[in-house]
């Protein structure tokens, strides 16, 4: 469904500070697959997502959505079908913009944004409902600046707004770190609840192994821009906090840190 | 009463000038120094313009058009050329004075003999004669009020969301599977056609087109933006553009009233002083709502 082939990945290129991340990369994620990344600061976590919606580009390499090449496609174009949550809670919504206006802004995405109203009004029933759902109250707020609501809030709003239209891939940030745990809880479970739901494949990096473990349907590690650890459905509920949390322990102590 | 007349009629005038300079500044957060050439552009294609005997009228839109183009290419420099904003509309502004040069052909065009949106035979056989005095107010009003109802109407459009978006989080927009880019330049345009229009009847109202006359027009614009937005800023049956239109009256009201006491000369100076106090005065106060909450 999404693959990445033989990617190379180089920061600063052609200067003294040149460091090579990803050398031959592969990585295959099948449809309907939630798969969980884990790794210490530096594995390239983070650098597989952006390289995923195009947000840095690549030195060598290819990207398939099914047999499709998109590796030259633009990231504004790729994220036609791509909904993203960032670990920055403020990244997925519009402060100075009404709870009710973000809701519409994300339910036009795909289309063109022409001169027609930007609101509208026979939709305003599906965003109460759609919100009502994060049992947060916002569905009474729609007029509130999304800039005052605190930080789970948006992260719970830019969640829903990353998934409103019809959309393949779910890409998950770290969407979790900024929050507190027990919102950190509900919008995990919500993730999970959205990813079943629409049948969505999704790939969600954490540093949480709990969620690692609890969630998604396969887990990779990755290490120093390589894959150390990948687990597939059974393999993967076979598998013990105690042996992840082992191999995260060799890694660091190799590391040095 | 004249005097007051005249304040007003400036104000609003600049009024739409301060429209344009919202737009890049509050909703693009895009420092826009291109205003400074595009204003006088506006006033050099209507001198160009009138002097030909087009009808006056016809230069409003033609105005806007040759504005949002050089807004366009301020859009361009930035969003293609990756070159930074403040810097995108300098280079605009520099060049700009030498295409108004071109444009109307020397550095002071006058237009006291010829018509214009406020003079000629249409309104005068429509006005009747006890309003003669106020033609100028009315008109430029009623302009005005045009530009911001407009602006008010097009914010509420799906374009209007997303240009509001891209300046508070570009980001989104990008997720939203929109070019970013391409968003920018529109807002750029529709900043910079609102300027030039400023200049087109400015150009009108004064009779006189000069080449330096765009010079300190970003500072007027940010001005009448930053003073109608910091008082009006708990007033939450005002829209913004409104605030900016009565701050831009109470702007120019604050620099005749300083200009009484000092000589012509001073003006620039003044205008300066006032901007630096409004803009210290605003912060103060920002200061304060953070010390409540």
């Amino acid at each position: 469904m999404l693959e990445l082939r033989g990617i190379d990945k180089y920061y600063n290129p052609g200067t003294v500070n040149e460091m090579c991340l990803f050398q031959d990369f592969h990585l295959k994620l099948e449809k309907g697959e939630f798969l969980s990344v884990v790794g210490s600061n530096g594995s390239g976590k983070t650098s597989m997502l952006n390289i995923i919606c195009g947000s840095i580009p690549i030195e060598k390499g290819q990207i398939f959505i099914g047999d499709k090449e998109i590796t030259k496609e633009k990231e504004y174009k790729r994220n036609r079908r791509i909904g993203r949550v960032y670990q920055n809670p403020a990244m997925g919504t519009c402060p100075s913009m009404t709870i009710l206006e973000n809701m519409a802004l994300a339910d036009n995405k795909g289309k063109l944004y022409g001169l027609g109203p930007g609101t509208n009004k026979t939709r305003i029933g599906y965003y109460r409902e759609q919100l009502a759902q994060l049992g947060l109250g916002l569905e009474d707020k729609l007029d509130v600046k999304v800039g005052s609501l605190s930080g789970g809030q948006r992260q719970a709003m830019a969640l829903l707004m990353s998934v409103m239209t019809p959309i393949e891939f779910l890409i998950l940030d770290e969407h979790t770190a900024a929050l507190d745990p027990k919102t950190a809880e509900l919008i995990m479970e919500l993730t999970d609840k959205i990813v079943r739901d629409k049948k969505l494949t999704a790939v969600m990096v954490t540093h949480n192994l709990r969620y690692a473990m609890e969630y998604g349907n396969r887990l990779i590690m990755m290490h120093e821009g390589r894959i150390v650890l990948d687990k597939k459905n059974e393999e993967k509920q076979k598998m013990q906090m105690d042996d992840i949390l082992k191999l995260f322990n060799e890694i660091s102590i190799e590391c040095g840190n | 009463m004249d005097f007051a007349v005249s304040i007003i009629e400036q104000g609003l005038i600049y009024g739409i000038l301060a429209l344009g300079v919202y737009i890049t500044y509050k909703i693009l957060d895009f420092p826009d120094l291109t205003v400074d050439g595009s204003f006088p552009l506006g006033a050099a294609i209507t001198a160009a313009l009138i002097t030909r005997g087009v009808n006056p009228y016809f230069t409003l839109p033609l105005a806007f058009l040759s504005g949002a183009a050089a807004g366009v290419c301020t859009g361009f420099i930035h969003v293609k050329g990756k070159v930074r904003d403040l810097l995108s509309g300098i280079i605009m502004m520099t060049a700009l004075w030498t295409i108004n040069l071109y444009i109307a052909g020397t550095a002071n065009v006058p237009l006291f003999s010829k018509d214009s949106i406020f003079k000629n035979e249409l309104v005068d056989s429509v006005l009747p004669k006890s309003l003669k005095p106020y033609r100028t107010l009315l008109i430029s009003f009623f302009l005005v009020v045009l530009c911001k109802v407009l602006l008010d109407l097009y914010l509420k459009t799906k374009s209007g969301y997303l240009l509001r978006a891209v300046g508070d989080n570009d980001v989104l927009v990008t997720s939203l599977a929109k070019e970013q880019g391409n968003v920018k330049i529109l807002g750029l345009a529709i900043a910079n056609g609102l300027t030039a229009l400023a200049g087109c009847v400015f150009a009108q109202e004064e009779r006189v087109f000069e080449i330096s006359m765009g010079t300190g027009a970003i500072v007027i614009g940010l001005a009448n933006v930053i003073i109608g937005t910091s008082i009006f800023r708990r007033v939450t049956f005002l829209k913004t553009t409104t605030a900016v239109l009565i701050g831009s009256v109470i702007y120019k009201a604050c620099v005749a009233a300083a200009l009484r006491n000092f000589e012509p000369q001073a003006m620039k100076l003044i205008t300066a002083v006032l901007f630096l106090i409004i803009l210290i005065i605003s912060m103060e106060r920002k200061g304060k709502v953070k010390g409540n909450a």
